[in-house]
């Protein structure tokens, strides 16, 4: 790993998918060859609200470049207020991680539904970019 | 004046055992600094003291005496974090009684020694001044010049939850409007800000002092002792340490009262009170909420409002 040069180097991205939504969407996407960026690696969640934020700290110091949360849209959360315990969480959490010096986008947030599966695939190739363009994580991480 | 009135007060309600046990400040035999006293007789009363050293946050010793009726004296970060507390229903039989104490913004020891050469013997408080003696020193300084950097951006000095209240409200104005040290960090480009909190925590020892002198932390198991899942490795390396302060300070969103005592008890003088402080100010921000004014409202992440800001999801 250490020899890849900068050239062939791609972002690795955890994405936290609820599984009533967003991992639908991701099916969608899947079943409608709507083609997005290979680098996600999904985990399937309960809830955008299951989300600890430990396990986004621990993908980060595990060597992911950045890691993605994707819920249901505020409203439609299938245990009805999941996904807006979960934005709360999520708000504190992406400031303070910015605040101590962890770039702004390296975590990200969305919601999609299941029927969106062509945002799913925009959504997936935005952080793509916007990870590519910050590098691989070099603070934080555990080598 | 209010020494005296606390250990009457005391008295008054050890004697008709309106309490069973007075945690207080007590005095202790090295310079600047108190010791916490546990006071069971009326005649016990006497040994408490108040004064600018009286740094301690008693609240984290409410813990061990759950059975007991306890007189606690507070002042206003310990009363807020009473309050607290008693909203994550920790006092399910005796709510603690607060005796208050308007606070007069507590002295940085640390600041002290740095700025008095030699070994510092006695250190007497007369109004604003400070007569600290040593072997060969002598000096006078003025009280405001060392007081704690949290101290000097408290606006809640007052406890005015406590159900005694000794001495008058003081005037919630701060010196400083926020915490220096987050002024100075949120002026910074990511990376120093990375390396500066990279710095401060690779000194940490992980004695864990500062979790053990927080009264918001009383988890029975404490996320760096859990061993399934485990967390956190039990190493040395600068992203072990980076994560437990970045969660042990997390885990303090809409908690913090902002007391300080995580820093004080760091034996390594490591600065953990900015980051509290700024998690402070976005629970502020984002919800409104300040830890302990409101003694129903329920703090800020395990409760929602479905119009809460939104503008960093997709």
């Amino acid at each position: 790993m250490e020899n890849e040069s900068v050239t062939t180097w791609e972002p690795k991205i955890l994405a936290f998918l609820c599984n009533w939504c967003s991992y639908a969407g991701a099916d969608l996407a899947g079943t409608s060859r709507v083609q997005y960026s290979p680098n996600i690696r999904v985990i399937r969640v309960p809830c955008s609200g299951r989300i600890n934020p430990l396990f986004i700290l621990k993908a980060l110091q595990s060597g992911v470049d950045g890691v993605l949360v994707s819920g249901c849209h505020p409203g439609d959360c299938h245990y009805i207020s999941g996904n807006y315990a979960g934005r709360r969480k999520s708000a504190t959490l992406k400031r303070f991680l910015e605040f101590l010096g962890i770039e702004q986008g390296r975590i990200q947030f969305s919601w999609v539904s299941a029927a969106e599966g062509v945002k799913f695939s925009r959504v997936v190739d935005e952080v793509t970019k916007d990870i590519k363009k910050l590098g691989p994580l070099k603070k934080f991480f555990k080598r | 004046m209010i020494q005296q009135q606390l250990r009457e007060k005391a008295k008054e309600l050890l004697s008709n055992k309106t309490v069973d046990l007075i945690i207080g400040f007590g005095e202790w035999t090295l310079p600047l600094r108190t010791t916490p006293v546990f006071i069971r007789t009326p005649e016990g009363a006497e040994s408490l003291v108040w004064n600018s050293f009286c740094e301690n946050n008693l609240t984290a010793y409410l813990h061990k005496f759950s059975r007991l009726k306890i007189g606690l004296v507070v002042k206003g970060c310990d009363a807020r974090s009473v309050v607290a507390l008693n909203l994550e229903k920790r006092f399910p039989n005796h709510p603690p009684l607060l005796i208050g104490i308007p606070c007069q913004r507590l002295v940085d020891r640390k600041k002290v020694k740095k700025a008095v050469k030699g070994e510092i013997l006695q250190a007497v408080e007369q109004g604003d001044l400070l007569l600290v003696k040593g072997e060969d020193v002598n000096v006078t300084l003025k009280r405001e010049d060392f007081l704690y950097s949290v101290c000097q951006v408290c606006t809640h000095r007052t406890p005015h939850q406590a159900h005694i209240l000794i001495g008058d409200p003081v005037e919630e104005v701060s010196p400083v409007e926020a915490h220096p040290d987050v002024v100075a960090l949120e002026g910074m480009f990511p990376e120093e800000r990375w390396n500066f909190f990279e710095k401060e925590t690779s000194r940490c020892i992980r004695c864990y002092a500062c979790r053990e002198a927080c009264p918001m932390c009383y988890c029975a198991e404490c996320f760096v002792d859990s061993s399934r899942p485990r967390w956190i490795e039990k190493s040395f390396s600068p992203s072990d340490l980076a994560f437990y302060h970045i969660v042990r300070a997390y885990h303090q969103t809409g908690r913090c009262s902002g007391c300080g005592a995580c820093e004080r008890a760091c034996p390594m003088d490591i600065r953990l009170t900015y980051l509290t402080q700024k998690l402070n100010q976005e629970v502020k921000d984002l919800y409104g909420f300040e830890t302990g004014i409101q003694p129903e409202a329920a703090p800020p992440l395990s409760t929602f409002d479905p119009e809460d800001k939104q503008e960093f999801i997709k």
